[in-house]
């Protein structure tokens, strides 16, 4: 593939949806981008802005529009069914319920999830190693889930289902890692602790990771990269050194500076808590 | 007196077993995949009729019974495929492929019905080959029983390994097995037509059991075989892929039992396709009813 820049490349991606229609909506706006291998970046922006539209292009979910290119690893996939996508991209959903199956035990989640991006044959799907593997990938958790491999998964709480969604995402270490508001279903108690260990997971796995978040603060400490997108498009790309120092309301006022467009407080658009 | 009991368990004994492979096939579909399959109905009698005319024309009743098995693949593999390819709700792709087998079983065998009374089938190479008579009462529940042990062996092996556990994944969260790298038309369709495939089998066995095949004995299938998975689930309350199975093949026990308890109490056949409804709405609205009674929330009925 000759010069491979860095880990990802997103190249003229646009989304319309019900084109044609009154209710034509550009959802991405000829999104351009590059993520480094271990970035970690937070995506901030308003409610509609098309930040979940812009994780689901690049899972394979729907494609880009004609001329897009989403590049992996030198590898093109744009136009690559979801399932296709899935051995590249691992991903943790608002809602636990969408990440992980309730009627099957905390195993066979896992063993559904150690088989991403490989072929799945007519070998038992669980045996004593792959459960081993299991436990040492919940333990650090301190959930004690690594004793409830047998439990179903509809038994657990949000918190611990959320935690055992991330181990799934990461568990057979995806090239990169999106993660869409995962923490906001959350109590502030468990948000913090599945936060935690996102950032234990991708530290030690040196995941390269795309967080959504409706939360500044978080995004301005969490991160090595801090993207805010607006009507479709990418308005603010801070580096670390670019952040560190900044505020809240420096962000607001970049935010406003970028969009042309006044920070509406009031709908809550961007919370600062 | 003990002579009837002991016709009656063994009478429901085998008829379970048979049986049973219509419901194994249903719960796969119902249960497992969580995908209405109504294409049984067709492919029950499918079965039953390739075999029979395989078997007039001269073919070995054991490969006939297979050629069952091969084209009830077929039929689930056709109603899997509108689904999935070409985007027909499940429901809807099950009642075109039962409607479309009904006129296919009619040119299959050349008209209403097939006789075998005449012909070699599978129980009577059984017989000879134990040197059994037709009249001993357990001849055909040896030869019931070990076809059931087979396909309980296969699936329980199956559905453990990592087919059958995206299989079985994508019943619960078509989403998530996706979003894990599986894809999720392949075990929809590969789920689909074995059931069909289990439920021609069942008709193949049928038929040769009774002695004839007939376009109109695969109607009710589908009933019955759900009325059989819920008694299962509602008396053993299984988990566990092995003892799910062994739940349903009980289930197909007991209802069959039921059936014949109330035909020898002098119920006129024709009325036992209403009793099953019944039994079904009575098993499904047990727990709404307690639930109700608990004041506990209760989401809106699936419309499928
Ligand atoms: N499948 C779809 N069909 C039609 N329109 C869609 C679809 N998905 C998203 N949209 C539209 O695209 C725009 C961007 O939506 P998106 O979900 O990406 O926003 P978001 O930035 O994730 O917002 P939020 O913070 O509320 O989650 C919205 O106007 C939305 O209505
Ligand atoms: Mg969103």
């Amino acid at each position: 593939m000759g010069e491979n820049k860095g880990l990802l490349q997103l190249r003229e991606i646009t989304k319309v949806f019900s084109r044609g229609t009154i209710d034509e909506i550009r959802a991405l706006d000829n999104i351009e981008m590059d993520l480094n291998a271990e970035d970690y970046i937070a995506i901030i922006g308003s409610n509609g802005a098309g930040k979940t539209t812009l994780l689901n292009v690049i899972a394979g979910v729907y494609p880009p529009e004609r001329g897009g290119k989403i590049i992996i690893n030198g590898r093109d996939i744009s136009g690559l069914s979801e399932y296709k996508c899935a051995q590249y991209v691992g991903r943790v959903y608002q809602d636990p319920h969408i990440g992980t199956a309730a009627k099957m035990a905390v195993e066979d989640n896992l063993a559904m999830a150690l088989l991403r991006g490989k072929p799945r044959g007519l070998r038992a799907a669980s045996n004593k190693q792959r459960r081993d593997l299991f436990r040492s990938a919940l333990t650090p958790l301190g959930l004690g889930l690594e004793n409830r491999l047998n439990a179903l998964v509809g038994t657990l709480s949000g918190g611990q289902r959320q935690a055992l969604a991330l181990v799934m995402a990461t568990i057979s270490k995806p090239a990169l890692l999106l993660l869409d508001e995962h923490i906001a279903t959350l109590d502030p108690k468990t948000a913090q602790i599945v936060l935690e260990l996102t950032e234990m997971i991708v530290k030690r796995e040196k995941m390269t990771t795309m967080m959504i978040t409706h939360n500044m603060e978080l995004a301005l400490r969490y991160g090595n990269r801090l993207i805010m997108m607006h009507k479709g498009r990418i308005v603010v790309d801070m580096n670390q050194e670019q952040k560190s120092n900044l505020t809240v309301n420096d962000l607001i006022v970049a935010f406003e500076r970028a969009s042309g467009e006044a920070f509406d407080d009031d709908s809550i658009l961007l919370r600062r808590d | 007196m003990l002579d009837t009991i002991g016709n009656v368990l063994s009478f429901s004994l085998y008829e379970g077993l048979v049986f049973g492979f219509v419901a194994i096939g249903i719960y796969l579909t119902f249960r497992v995949l969580g995908f209405p399959d109504l294409t049984v109905d067709g492919s029950f009698t499918l079965g039953a009729a390739i075999t029979g005319v395989l078997i007039v024309i001269g073919v070995n009743p054991f490969l006939a019974t297979l050629a069952a098995f091969g084209v009830g693949l077929c039929a689930g593999l056709a109603t899997s495929l509108l689904n999935t390819k070409l985007r027909i709700p499940a429901l809807l792709a099950g009642i075109l492929m039962m409607v479309a087998l009904y006129s296919i079983n009619l040119r299959v065998m050349g008209g209403a019905n097939v006789s075998l009374l005449r012909e070699v089938t599978i129980f009577d190479q059984v017989f000879e080959w134990l040197g059994l008579g037709a009249d001993v009462w357990y001849a055909e529940l040896i030869l019931a029983g070990a076809l059931v042990v087979i396909v309980f062996l296969i699936l329980n092996w199956f559905l453990r390994t990592e087919i059958g556990l995206a299989l079985r994944a994508t019943g619960d969260n078509e989403q998530m097995v996706r979003g894990l790298g599986a894809d999720t038309d392949m075990t929809t369709i590969l789920g689909v037509s074995i059931s069909n495939g289990l439920v021609a089998l069942a008709g193949a066995v049928v038929a040769q059991g009774q002695g004839f095949a007939d376009v109109g004995m695969g109607i009710g299938m589908i009933v019955m075989g759900l009325a059989s998975v819920i008694i299962g689930e509602a008396l053993f309350r299984p988990r566990g892929v092995a003892r799910l199975l062994l739940a349903v093949i009980g289930g197909t026990f007991v209802y069959r039992l039921m059936i014949t308890i109330a035909l020898r109490l002098g119920m006129a056949p024709g009325d036992l396709k209403l009793i099953t409804a019944l039994l079904v709405i009575i098993a499904l609205a047990i727990p709404y009813i307690q639930k109700k009674v608990r004041r506990q929330w209760l989401p809106p009925a699936a419309k499928w």
